[in-house]
């Protein structure tokens, strides 16, 4: 259930046009962010180094735009009613929505790979590709599952659009998508500590130039499943709300 | 099997609270339900008939756990609303009028699939169950469409597909032939027909008299949040016992003409209503007075088409209930 779910939301988001839109421009720019930015270094290392966490960035925003918002936009399809009403629990119904905006932003990572061979010759060779691939997978799941969080916390708060906006840029510069987090200053350590997004780049870094990548891959899994289970307390406690103020659908 | 009832509701109420402006919030409160109790029997087909607004949705998303009720109790299949939702829904279909509420860059068929899979069709029976409801909603053939494409009339009838994939015991249908023309409004009423003589619960609302009369076992009247009348159609149409019905066509009736004749002496009710340039006046009046002398009086002046006075009907019925509250 949770598969098929996945897959058809999946498929739902990405045929929108203005999603399709920005999936075709974003990936582009991404690369080429990637490649001016760390030109000077000119290793060829660096420069997959960087598609790839320019990649991760577009994984990110759509994982936090999708889900943050995963749930008003049920809502405003009219389809947030006939899905809770799934003799199901809440988590269940809404976790496949917010993995596949993991899954929908996992192809960004792949057109900015793709874009990066294509325009720039930047040779795609991973020291570990098979480590590579899982990571990325396990890097979707870990996002959708700190989505569910997102789109439960969301859902509770007004300004929920403001607050994604605020949280994208952070989160790159945080996680260590961009820069490496050491050059980051030091109060921002305990804060990608704590992140899945942290331990998913990184894990992704690892496979990329070499390094111990399952030991991240573990704590990125760990730190979601907690996310997971915080989101599906909260979800819980969201739809029973959302039934005695009768915000399921659009009064 | 639980309760010899499918719904049992004993003083439902519900208020909705809200805030309105942005700069000096003030709280506003709407009390759509005030106090609904009915129960229905297993495989009847019952029926709320009221005017927009009577809280006829309110109700129904009581019923199907959408809402919590502010006070009462309500059970569907001997569960309770609030408390065994999950037993409660897996029990319900549920189907609501208009166009919403479907995935619309998915095709029927990945609709159908998705909320298969949802409500907890085994696996195995899913192909054989969507088929079989592409048959029954006639859309055989164009289940790979995506839904956009689709026609109001088809996604009514997908909607309704979808609310039987799970074979409810008990199914909801709010307002489902709206915006549906009249023919496939005709075969919507068939298939419900059918599927309440094979034993399905059916609560339908509807503020279309004649989609209640034709189909309803049972129909309570509901206005104001209330229920004004509870009968079988046979029933509800003996409140006009005793009335008499004038219609007359006519152009241009002055607001002040149609009051002054709710003042005549004998009269019951008035209601006008707009076909194009041509207003239909209809007064009920007590039958042993004869009022359509007075009527014309009061409409000296006003250019007419038909007249004619005939025996009231269950819409004559429905609208003096309905007026009362
Ligand atoms: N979510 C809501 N918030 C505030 N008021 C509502 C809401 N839903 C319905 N109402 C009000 O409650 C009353 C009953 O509505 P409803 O149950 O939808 O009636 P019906 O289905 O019979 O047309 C109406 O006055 C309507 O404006
Ligand atoms: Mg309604």
């Amino acid at each position: 259930m949770l598969l098929l779910g996945t897959l058809l939301h999946a498929k739902q988001i990405s045929r929108s046009p203005f999603e399709l839109a920005i999936a075709m421009i974003v990936p582009i720019v991404q690369a080429t962010l990637a490649v001016y930015l760390f030109r000077s270094g000119a290793e060829q290392h660096r420069l997959l180094e960087a598609a790839v966490g320019a990649g991760v960035m577009g994984v990110w925003s759509s994982v936090l735009f999708g889900s943050g918002g995963a749930i008003q936009n049920q809502r405003w399809q009219g389809t947030l009613e006939m899905i809770m009403l799934a003799p199901r629990r809440p988590v269940l119904v809404i976790l496949p929505i917010t993995v596949a905006t993991g899954v929908t932003g996992a192809y960004s990572l792949l057109a900015t790979l793709a874009w990066g061979r294509l325009l720039y010759g930047i040779r795609l060779d991973f020291v570990h590709p098979a480590a590579f691939v899982v990571a990325a997978v396990v890097c979707v799941l870990a996002l959708g599952m700190f989505g569910l969080l997102l789109a439960s916390t969301f859902v509770l708060l007004r300004n929920a659009n403001a607050l994604a906006n605020t949280l994208e840029y952070p989160i790159w510069l945080v996680s260590g998508m961009l820069v490496p987090i050491t050059v980051l200053p030091a109060w921002t350590a305990p804060i990608a500590a704590v992140l899945p997004t942290t331990w998913g780049a990184r894990a992704l870094r690892e496979a990329t130039t070499g390094g111990p990548v399952w030991p991240s891959v573990g704590i990125c899994l760990a730190i979601s499943l907690v996310c997971l289970i915080l989101g599906g307390f909260a979800l819980t406690y969201v739809e029973r709300r959302a039934r005695a103020t009768a915000t399921l659908a659009l009064a | 099997m639980g309760s010899e009832y499918a719904i049992e509701a004993d003083q439902l109420r519900r208020t909705y609270r809200g805030r309105s402006g942005w700069l000096r919030p003030r709280r506003t409160e709407v009390e759509a339900v005030r106090g609904i109790s009915f129960t229905v029997p297993r495989g009847e087909l019952f029926g709320l008939l009221g005017p927009n607004g009577a809280g006829k949705t309110t109700t129904i998303k009581m019923l199907n756990t959408l809402l919590i009720p502010t006070s009462g109790t309500a059970r569907v299949g001997g569960h309770d609303v609030v408390g065994q939702t999950r037993e409660v829904r897996r029990r319900i279909g549920y189907v609501f009028g208009g166009d919403r509420g479907l995935y619309e860059r998915l095709s029927g068929l990945d609709n159908l699939r998705y909320f298969a899979e949802l409500y907890g069709v085994p696996p195995r029976a899913q192909k054989r169950r969507i088929a079989e409801l592409l048959e029954l909603v006639s859309l055989t053939g164009r289940e790979r469409e995506r839904v956009e494409g689709y026609s109001r009339g088809m996604r009514q009838r997908l909607h309704i597909a979808r609310g039987l994939l799970h074979s409810p015991e008990v199914l909801f249908l709010d307002e489902p032939s709206i915006g549906v023309d009249p023919v496939a409004a005709r075969e919507l009423r068939r298939t419900v027909a059918d599927l309440a003589a094979n034993g399905t619960t059916v609560l339908l609302t509807t503020h279309y008299m004649a989609e209640a009369d034709e189909l309803c076992d049972r129909i309570a009247v509901i206005a104001d949040g209330r229920i004004q009348a509870l009968g079988t159609p046979a029933e509800l149409r003996r409140r006009a016992d005793g009335r008499r019905v004038v219609e007359v066509e006519a152009y241009g009736v002055p607001e002040t003409a149609v009051s002054a004749l709710r003042d005549l002496p004998g009269v019951r009710e008035t209601a006008i209503e707009e076909r194009g340039a041509l207003q239909l006046l209809t007064v009920q009046s007590d039958a042993h007075v004869d009022v359509q002398g007075e009527i014309l009086r009061e409409l000296a002046g006003v250019r007419l088409g038909r007249v004619n006075s005939r025996e009231p009907t269950l819409e004559d019925a429905y609208v003096a209930i309905v007026n009362a509250a």
